[in-house]
């Protein structure tokens, strides 16, 4: 399953181009997740104004589909009130990105739970939890 | 672009001159090599000079050879077959814990038949100690097994001294030597081995064949029963193509592999070195010296194996994590934890496999994307130290 051949285009896309790398100067919020199947983890940081997610950022250490997921996670949160990133649920993103090999489902799982965790930060900072 | 090969572990290319002497066996010469007329003496022959060619090779006799479909077949039927015919002395195994899955596996299986197995460790080079083997035998120990060089760090295991310590004890000795066989000079005699397994694909014969070397006097129960073939050791029609091919494959080696070992140990080392070198946070595992002319395992700290092949293999460049037999299991390589890596290091280690195709050219350009790839990840990666993504 380690074969480009094995992810389609819009996967390799995202993981030749991931989208918002990196880190929050002044992040609201940050989780972090750890893959316990394989042991990789991701961390994503969130700026937040009037409940809405203004800005996200990524960092993983994983395979090519947690690195994709992690990309199209923080693409389709950016800009979303809390709850609807909320609702953005792990087969939603591996859909969004043309689907994911079986094996690699739960690389998918990374993203979603460090979008909870930072999510829940930021509750936890704003005092809403 | 031209694309760079170093998976030679996982399978070599068939030599053009392979390929050429089985075409004849493929077509024109079609007889069953058991049938008595003349369309099956013409395979019988072309077999038997196959044979004797590929055990003069190793030292060993011809009837001492019997052909498999591979190194996975020849581990099971020697593992199986002979812990089976010994059943009544004794119910001990020996083995290592970076064996090849065709070893391992097997053995877990005898042990749910009753058997017991003792997966021996290794130092951080990978070394088994040839005084932890003997100070596992026991009254119950019918066999050892311990591979020749391992598929993923490449670490030369001291086979020789292995093989006395159970000629001395009256022990049965097996050697998985698929990454060895036609790579390295082996001698079954000099290795004081009783069985061998070999498979023509890692040497640039046609995937589908292998063979088991079982030296004469060894009882061991087939794999599988029916026909008289193979002295009754292994029934099945032969696959008289795949042999042919085997035993050019087996002769290209004969002219070339001592030119090849020190061509390639060269190469070798400069890729170790130079990605040493280039790419700081990053170690080389396996032994730095007793190793296989063609293996290089290195660990990149802070990112994970399979971003780094996807990106060489954008630039034309395949190379493999772990072993290829694995790739698609998220657990991390048996062998890295057996020489105490720590996980994270492990799920960064890469494995170059260089073969006779390979170029110092070839090695040059893996030199020159390696560094820019590492660094590309690390910058993404939430484990990086700070200043060591630069
Ligand atoms: S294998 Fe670990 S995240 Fe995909």
């Amino acid at each position: 399953m380690t074969q480009t051949g094995a992810y389609n285009d819009k996967v390799m896309d995202h993981f030749r181009n991931p989208r918002n790398v990196g880190e929050l100067e002044h992040p609201d919020g940050v989780g972090t997740a750890g893959n316990p199947v394989c042991g990789d983890i991701m961390e994503i940081s969130i700026q937040v104004e009037d409940d809405v997610i203004k800005d996200v950022r990524f960092r993983t250490f994983g395979c090519g589909a947690a690195i994709a997921t992690s990309s199209m996670t923080t693409e389709m949160v950016k800009g979303k009130t809390i709850d609807e990133a909320l609702a953005v649920s792990n087969k939603a993103v591996a859909e969004a990105l043309g689907g994911l090999p079986p094996i690699k489902m739960h690389c998918s799982v990374l993203a979603e739970e460090a979008l909870r965790s930072a999510i829940d930060d930021y509750r936890r900072r704003n005092g809403k939890s | 672009m031209k694309r760079i090969y170093l998976d030679h572990a996982a399978t070599t290319p068939t030599a053009p001159e392979v390929a050429q002497a089985m075409l004849p066996y493929l077509s024109g010469v079609y007889g069953n090599a058991s049938s008595l007329h003349s369309f099956g003496l013409e395979a019988r022959t072309a077999v038997e000079e196959a044979r004797a060619r590929i055990a003069s090779f190793m030292g060993a006799k011809p009837e001492e050879i019997v052909f498999t479909s591979g190194g996975t077949e020849s581990d099971n039927f020697i593992i199986k077959g002979f812990a089976l015919s010994r059943r009544n002395k004794g119910n001990h195994i020996i083995t290592s814990s970076i064996e090849h899955h065709a070893v391992l596996e097997t053995c877990k299986f005898l042990q749910g038949q009753g058997f017991s197995v003792t997966y021996l460790p290794v130092d951080e080079n990978g070394l088994v100690n040839p005084d932890d083997v003997k100070k596992a035998i026991t009254a119950e120990t019918i066999l050892i097994s311990v591979m020749h060089g391992n598929n993923e760090i490449g670490t030369i295991e001291p086979i020789a001294e292995i093989g006395a310590v159970a000629r001395e004890h009256g022990v049965a000795f097996h050697s998985d030597a698929v990454q060895t066989f036609g790579h390295i000079p082996i001698d079954v005699n000099d290795l004081q081995v009783d069985f061998l397994s070999v498979s023509a694909h890692k040497l640039y014969g046609p995937k589908g064949i292998g063979l088991t070397y079982v030296r004469n006097g060894m009882k061991i129960i087939p794999l599988l029963h029916g026909g008289d073939q193979e002295r009754r050791r292994r029934a099945s029609t032969l696959n008289i193509p795949g042999i042919v091919g085997f035993g050019r494959a087996v002769e290209l080696a004969g002219s070339d592999m001592r030119a090849e070992l020190s061509r390639q140990s060269v190469l070798r080392d400069r890729l170790a070195s130079g990605l040493l070198s280039a790419v700081e946070d990053s170690r080389l595992n396996g032994h730095p010296i007793r190793r296989l002319p063609n293996n290089v395992n290195i660990s990149f700290a802070f990112v994970e194996g399979e971003g780094l092949l996807l990106n060489l293999d954008m630039e034309g460049i395949a190379v493999s994590t772990g072993s290829a037999c694995t790739s698609s299991s998220l657990e991390p390589s048996h062998v890295l934890a057996a020489i105490g890596l720590p996980v994270e290091l492990a799920h960064g280690s890469l494995r170059f496999s260089l073969g006779r195709d390979t170029t110092q050219q070839d090695i040059e350009r893996v030199l020159q994307v390696m560094p820019g790839i590492v660094y590309r990840l690390r910058a993404m990666s939430p484990l990086a130290r700070k200043g060591a993504t630069a």
